[in-house]
């Protein structure tokens, strides 16, 4: 079932809104907004999946409104302006746009877009979790190959890879094992979610960080290079306080 | 020819459904008197910035009750008074009268 709620200045417009909807299969009308203030509140403390927003408001307009929210669902636009229509679908959430009085078939088409829109994501959301869960679960090991024996290397025991000409250095909380490859190849094989590449020559294991100072991470006893991109990228994986 | 208010547009939205046909013919005959109110009392203040909005507000009630021509001359007169001109304010109040007249029939 998806939730949505309306957010209009126009009590007439709010009524039409809740009376198009009330005909729709699998969309649950759960609250009705005066000023987008009160919605804000509202979305504080639940969740929604889709909002029918007036942009033209006192105050506190559509724009504003999601300028300010993050993370919003997805928004249909609803305003007598059809000149906003181009500025409207700048925003990833805006799904559709209507113009007032909406017509019936043209509501039923928006919704037709909603569910479209949403059942995408729901898909991504799958594939998402999916890879996540492979990397984060399904893979554990890995085999190098060293003086023809294939030898199993758990990835969490893993400090940091270093690249060395035609070999890479894995560097584990153990011992180090030297193998003939490209520290390209051995990336595709580990777990995104786990391990980062920080430096042209250093993949390092997140888990691992004793600490970052400056341009510099250190793990095991190892001070490790960062670049100042990947550091960017790096400080996105840390849960910071 | 002066154009005449209908419900067209609330007809075809409640279809056989009289309950929301009168629910949605209620809250139009409660709110548009309101948003004349505001816009009366800032236009009488010289409010044209404010009056634009309550203007706009009510462009959408003169459009859902299937006034095309009423519709233009609305749009018209909320740009003029987001400009501080009110040249089409008499054939505005014009279309206000004619929806008061209809919905107080109904």
């Amino acid at each position: 079932m998806i939730k949505c709620i309306v957010i209009d200045d126009e009590q007439m417009a709010r009524e039409i809104l809740a009376a198009m909807l009330a005909d729709v299969k699998d969309v649950e009308l759960v609250a009705t907004f005066p000023d987008a203030i009160e919605a804000m509140k509202f979305l504080n403390k639940n969740q929604v999946d889709l909002i029918f927003l007036d942009i033209h408001m006192p105050s506190f307009t559509g724009f504003d409104f999601v300028q300010t929210i993050k993370n919003l669902p997805q928004v249909v636009f609803v305003t007598m302006d059809e000149n906003f229509a181009k500025d409207a679908f700048e925003y990833d959430c805006i799904v559709d746009y209507l113009v007032k009085p909406i017509q019936l078939d043209r509501f039923s088409r928006s919704i037709d877009r909603v569910f479209r829109k949403l059942n995408s994501n729901f898909k991504n959301d799958i594939q998402i979790t999916d890879r996540v869960f492979k990397e984060k679960k399904g893979v554990s090991e890995i085999y190098v190959n060293i003086n023809s024996r294939l030898i199993k290397i758990d990835l969490d025991t893993i400090c940091s890879i270093q690249s060395q000409g035609d070999y890479i250095n894995i560097k584990t909380t153990e011992t180090n094992y030297v193998v003939h490859t490209q520290l390209k190849k051995i990336k595709e094989k580990l777990p995104v979610a786990q391990f980062l590449q920080i430096h042209r020559s250093h993949i390092i294991n997140i888990d691992k960080i004793i600490d970052i100072q400056d341009n510099t991470v250190l793990i095991a006893k190892e001070i490790i290079p960062i670049s100042k991109q990947n550091k960017t990228i790096l400080m996105k994986y840390l849960n910071l306080l | 020819m002066k154009e005449i208010p209908n419900l067209e547009y609330i007809n075809q939205l409640s279809k056989a459904n009289l309950e929301l046909k009168k629910r949605l013919i209620t809250v139009l005959k409660t709110e548009f008197p309101n948003e004349v109110k505001i816009y009366e009392t800032n236009m009488a203040s010289y409010h044209y910035k404010e009056a634009a909005e309550n203007v706009h507000k009510l462009k959408h009630k003169i459009a859902l009750l299937g006034l095309e021509k009423g519709y233009d001359i609305t749009r018209n007169f909320e740009e003029q008074l987001k400009k501080d001109r009110n040249e089409s304010q008499g054939e505005f109040e014009k279309i206000l009268i004619n929806i008061k007249i209809f919905l107080d029939k109904l």
